[in-house]
């Protein structure tokens, strides 16, 4: 009898601890006082974590504008490692509240998973990778290779069509997870690595011997890199998308983190709207008007972020290309903010 | 539970609550209660959910082209097939690898059950202690030890380790030469069948007659003969129609043959070797449960050492072997999904990791999984019970 | 005539027959059979057992701290192993990506745990209470002097409390306290809740308000089983603590975030430390749940009878790994929004109900072996069904089933290497991570025998355990 009562007593006290679900995220987040990003992890360049246990990375880097934007303070972002097979679920159950993770943006994860994704972070392609001793030197030499890949990704299916597509055959060689693909192609096992060429950049700086591979120079489909967030709260979708757009907005304007508090006295109305010196445009959000000089401040802008995780002088060493401002060539674009 | 309030009845009978029967209705009612409770607000969560997310339930998605390829496909397959065709190759894969690995770990099983209780004392010794180490390592660990640390490792189909090149082992895997018919060899096939109702009939007859008249006819040898000869006579009367398929060197990897993939090997070896250390145990304390006055007859009947085991031994410790012998057969075609961590291409990487993530039906596509699961376990349980009913050991 | 028949002195034993020669003799070289079987395995002896100790111990690369040690080695023509890789990383095989600072609690909290299980696992090493008053002063002076008076009052207040209540309430059930035995379990009742409701005030007020909530409901519970299981032993003491102090000690000392301690977040947790939680809380929740599932299959009650043997064979029927999956991709769904779960817990969810089973049909078969004559018994005192089962029944039958307990914990130890599947780094996923370090690419084999020997080592124990728990507890042996 009395394990009975332990048992009731014991559950209603832990519903009463479970209870208390919030409406908005962005209170649900104020509450808890951090943003939880979801991010890969083990991705050098977009999120892993240095020897001090520091992450840094192009994604690591949104979940901190999102975090300064909310609460003037990049170090509130907390990032949780998520496996690719169980992102989505955490994104939809709500253990994270930003998915950061280079997800590429598809018509059907986008309208049939339940998350809506707020723009694009990173233009990228799909490539393929191969060591250097085969002799290779265009994709259209593949034909009956062994290739590695990640189980369950746009790639798998990219790869399909692509040897269908080019009539040639090949044989897959799927796993789990993105690290055992890399570490097996490097023991020979597989003749060609494929996924994003960020990704095979970032992955060729793990191997044993980077320079023994090369990217080859096909890109077999498109890959626009970028956030995601719980379809149904607007505002909370809207302070992720236009996080994004600060950052590339800024580096349009021309602020970067070290100039930002000069611009303040800029006479230029685009910045000064940017910046809220006499408006209150994070309002509409439910946040400050100093919303986007924050994420520059804290964080910088897009062009500022890229080149620290991503750019020529890093050991990615990937060029702007596509990711190069509108202006200069590129297609990287955000509406303005007025 | 029942101190909670006494039940105001005028009546002297005693309290209902005290009543053993009435309590156990009460306590069933309040489990089941519970159980509706918990299970209807997890199903309400879960279309709830699903329904916010835009998921579609239901099983159509089975009938819509998978876009992937398999790496091993026992039948066709290609990247256009449905997600039902998938699932198809998944199953086989899985049943393939359990099959090898029933059959392997069978034979090595007995043979460590055998030798640990051999007179020699140093075999006896080693067996005990290749089963002390195997069976307390995770089978998990030794998969991945023979997969990464032994078989990825080897040298790449250009430098293949080569056997008078006929067979090659390289890090794609093991390549075979593969059997090519052509019209005609069905003669083959038809005599082994008819080999095989001969000798039924055969072994029928000489039991029989050993009964009868006591004398033994040497039933196994012509069995053999039989099982050999016929085949072989009816395939020289066909001119041979038949011929190999040499694996060759093409390219990036070999063309032609039978690829034994590295992570069957990894997967079919560990099975093997771990498996076969509980299979061994079990032979051991099978044959120790036969009585020791039953070989002790037997000899002193003066059958050879040999004879014992076959006529008097292994027959009474398979009673006692058979039903832990196919439990241990569940277990194994169960870790057969840890094909999962190398990449081999079993039902639960298919259908339950790639199918899972390209079509986004989780709920789906794990029932679908477990309930493969249970019914193949359903089905060696069926056939455990049988075994039971026809050969336990009946009112002694 | 008569003769006298003299017996001849008995002949000495052959000498072949005897001594060390005679042991060789009939044990190896008996007959030519035996003797080309002892040639074979001397033959396969000599091609493994000397490569393998030159591999692993006489070429191997012992001394250093960088990969170049290795490297240099391997050019002097040296085929051995580079144990330098496992000295590297031996804190990350040990505690993950646990922070280095944080370390402590993780060993202080093993500390305790070490502490409190000796009595229950070596009693014999024991024996009367003053030695164990003895040890258990130095342990707490020990923890003074290595960590300070906080955790060593805790310490002492944990190990000396079981004597303090065991003297306290000797002979004397609190039930009997009352004439009314509604008057009685009222009391009990209230008191639990007063207790409970001042220990999270208290702790809620002064300290923190994430703790106060367990921390209450522990102090409840515990006085709730101080009050109606009348006349514990000081063991059974013990075992109470360990399943309802220790988990909330050690949830808090791990994950921190109050009284001052930094949070650490389960996705650093690893290495061998994650297994031994895995495995522990495994088997901790994984024995209470089996053995009211073995109760309910064998219940009179056909709801909870049909409930039990459905999940149970259910259970047994899937493979671990499809469980595993199921915790982490369906179960969110079953939530409502915003509710989660730990991906830690999750998987702990899965591997204890999973493991249940199991155990259930263990407990379920020495439950069949109890003698019907100890039911009959208990039910002619009167005693109710959950007292007859707990202080009659259960005690004898998990005496029965030791082994089958001990097997099933060694399953379940070698099983915590499935957490790697879904992400989590035990002892072999960090292996497995630390090989797709840059620095030290193709070490594979030295990981995996690291972790296999550390696998071994536990498993191997606990079987012998078992053996020795056997021959101690088990009625044909007493």
């Amino acid at each position: 009898m009395n394990v009975f009562k332990t048992l009731a007593v014991a559950s209603a006290v832990s519903v009463c601890m479970a209870g208390s679900a919030v409406a908005s995220t962005l209170d649900a987040v104020k509450e808890k006082g951090y943003v939880n990003i979801g991010v890969s992890g083990k991705v050098i360049g977009f999120s892993a974590p240095d020897a001090q246990g520091k992450w840094t990375g192009l994604d690591v880097d949104f979940g901190r504008a999102v975090a300064a934007v909310i609460f003037n303070d990049p170090e509130k972002a907390r990032f949780t490692p998520v496996a690719f097979k169980e992102a989505f679920t955490a994104l939809q159950s709500g253990e994270i509240d930003i998915l950061s993770r280079n997800t590429t943006w598809t018509y059907q994860r986008d309208t049939k998973l339940g998350i809506d994704f707020v723009g694009t972070i990173f233009y990228d392609g799909q490539g393929f990778m191969v060591k250097k001793s085969l002799g290779v030197t265009s994709a259209k030499d593949l034909n009956g290779a062994s290739v590695c890949t990640q189980a369950g990704t746009t790639t798998e299916l990219n790869l399909s069509d692509y040897f269908v597509s080019k009539g040639m055959a090949y044989k897959p060689v799927v796993y789990e997870s993105a690290d055992e693909a890399t570490v097996i192609y490097d023991t020979g096992r597989c003749d060609v690595y494929t996924t994003d060429t960020s990704g095979l950049a970032a992955r060729r700086s793990t191997l044993g011997n980077p320079k023994d591979n090369i990217i080859l120079p096909e890109i077999i489909s498109k890959e626009p890199l970028g956030p995601a967030v719980r379809q149904g709260d607007q505002q909370w979708s809207d302070i992720a998308r236009w996080t994004l757009f600060a950052m590339i907005n800024a580096e349009e304007l021309g602020i970067t983190s070290q100039n930002v508090d000069e611009m303040m006295k800029s006479k230029n109305p685009a910045i000064q709207r940017f910046l809220g010196v006499d408006t209150n445009y994070g309002e509409f959000m439910g946040l400050t008007a100093d919303w986007a000089y924050r994420v520059i401040k804290h964080v910088g802008n897009y062009g500022e972020v890229y080149d620290r995780n991503v750019g020529p002088a890093t050991v990615l060493g990937l060029e702007r290309g596509v990711n190069a401002l509108w202006t200069n060539g590129g297609i990287m674009y955000a509406p303005p903010i007025r | 539970m029942s101190k909670v309030a006494r039940s105001e009845t005028q009546h002297p009978r005693r309290n209902l609550l005290n009543d053993p029967r009435v309590r156990g209705w009460l306590a069933q009612a309040l489990v089941l209660m519970l159980l509706v409770i918990v299970a209807g607000y997890a199903l309400y969560n879960i279309a709830h959910n699903l329904n916010k997310a835009g998921i579609t339930t239901g099983f159509a998605f089975l009938s819509s082209p998978s876009g992937f390829d398999i790496s091993q496909t026992l039948v066709d397959y290609s990247s256009r097939s449905t997600y039902a065709d998938a699932f198809v190759v998944g199953i086989l894969n899985t049943l393939l690898v359990s099959i090898l690995g029933i059959v392997s770990s069978t034979i090595l099983g007995f043979f460590l059950g055998i030798i640990r209780l051999s007179p020699n004392w140093l075999i006896s010794k080693m067996a005990e202690a290749y089963t002390e180490i195997i069976r307390n390592i995770p089978l998990l660990l030794q998969i991945l030890f023979w997969y990464l640390a032994i078989l990825t490792p080897l040298p790449g189909p250009r430098l293949a380790m080569h056997f008078s090149d006929i067979a090659f082992l390289c890090n794609r895997g093991l390549q075979i030469p593969k059997p090519i018919f052509e019209p005609g060899f069905i003669a083959t096939p038809v005599a082994f069948l008819g080999a095989v109702i001969l000798s039924i009939f055969l072994f029928r007859w000489s039991k029989k007659r050993q009964l009868q008249t006591g004398r033994r006819f040497p039933d196994y040898s012509i069995a053999i003969a039989l099982l050999v000869g016929m085949p072989l006579v009816a395939m020289m009367l066909t001119g041979f129609p038949l011929h190999w398929e040499m694996p060759v060197l093409s390219g990036f990897n070999f063309a032609g043959g039978i690829t034994v993939l590295p992570e069957l090997i990894a997967l079919w070896l560990s099975l093997t070797l771990y498996s076969a250390t509980f299979i061994g145990e079990y032979v051991r304390s099978g044959i120790m449960a036969v009585d020791k006055g039953q070989r002790d007859a037997a000899y002193a009947l003066g059958h050879r050492p040999w004879m014992i085991y076959r006529l008097i031994v292994i027959p009474q410790a398979m009673r006692v072997v058979t039903p832990p012998l196919i439990s241990q057969y569940l277990t194994l075609v169960k870790n057969s999904s840890l094909a999962v961590v190398i990449g081999y291409p079993d039902l639960i990487h298919v259908f339950a990791g790639t199918a899972l993530n390209q079509s986004g039906q989780a709920v789906e596509i794990i029932s679908i999984t477990m309930a493969v699961y249970l019914i193949i376990s359903l089905f060696i349980s069926l056939i455990m019970n049988w075994y039971n009913k026809k050969y336990a050991l009946r009112g002694l | 005539m008569s003769e006298t028949w003299i017996p001849s002195p008995s002949l000495p034993s052959p000498k072949l027959d005897s001594g060390y020669a005679g042991w060789v003799k009939n044990n190896l070289f008996s007959t030519p059979g035996n003797l080309l079987l002892t040639l074979l395995s001397i033959a396969l002896l000599v091609l493994t057992v000397p490569p393998l100790l030159r591999w692993g111990i006489l070429d191997a690369t012992w001394l250093g701290d960088s990969r170049g040690v290795c490297d240099e080695a391997a050019q002097g023509g040296s085929t051995g192993a580079c144990w330098v890789f496992v000295k590297v990383r031996w804190g990350v095989f040990l505690y993950g990506f646990y922070p280095l600072v944080e370390r402590w609690r993780v060993n202080f909290t093993f500390f305790v745990l070490a502490v409190a299980l000796f009595p229950l696992f070596a009693p014999i090493l024991l024996g009367t209470t003053k030695r164990k008053m003895v040890l258990y002063l130095l342990a707490a002076i020990t923890v003074l002097f290595w960590l300070g008076p906080i955790p060593a009052t805790f310490i002492a207040c944990y190990l000396f409390a079981p004597f303090a209540l065991d003297r306290l309430l000797q002979g004397k059930p609190f039930l009997e306290l009352f004439g009314n035995q509604v008057v009685a379990v009222l009391t009990g009742i209230g008191s639990a809740l007063l207790v409970g409701v001042i220990s999270y005030y208290g702790i809620f007020l002064y300290l923190d308000e994430k703790a106060a909530g367990a921390i209450g409901l522990t102090a409840l519970v515990l006085t709730l089983f101080l009050l109606f299981i009348s006349r514990l032993t000081a063991s059974g003491w013990h075992w109470v603590f360990l399943f309802t102090v220790y988990p909330v000690f050690a949830f808090f000392m791990l994950v921190g975030d109050i009284f001052g301690l930094p949070l650490v977040e389960t996705h650093f947790w690893g290495g061998l430390f994650l297994t031994l939680v895995v495995a522990g809380s495994g088997m901790a929740t994984a024995l209470p749940i089996g053995i009211l599932l073995a109760l309910g299959r064998r219940s009179d009650l056909p709801v909870i009878k049909v409930l039990c043997v459905s999940f149970i064979e259910f259970v047994r029927g899937v493979p671990l790994v499809s469980v595993l999956f199921m915790a982490s991709v369906m179960f969110p769904l079953f939530l409502p929004e915003n509710v989660t779960f730990n991906k830690l817990l999750r998987a702990l969810v899965g591997i204890a109900f999973f493991y249940a089973a199991y155990m259930a049909e263990v407990i379920r078969g020495g439950l069949q072996a109890i003698p019907k004559g100890q039911y009959e018994a208990a039910m002619a005192l009167g005693w109710p069904y959950w007292k007859m089962m707990s202080l009659i029944i259960i005690p004898q039958t998990l005496r029965l089933v030791i082994p089958g307990l001990a097997n099933n914990f060694l399953s379940l130890l070698k099983d915590t290497t499935l957490v790697a599947v879904i992400g989590l780094l035990d002892l072999l996923g960090v292996a497995k991570a630390s090989m797709a370090d840059k620095e030290w690419l193709g070490f594979t084999k030295e990981a995996y025998i690291f972790a296999a020997i550390v696998f071994w080592i536990f498993c191997f124990a606990i079987s012998r355990y078992s053996v020795y728990l056997e021959k101690t507890y088990h009625p044909s042996h007493q």
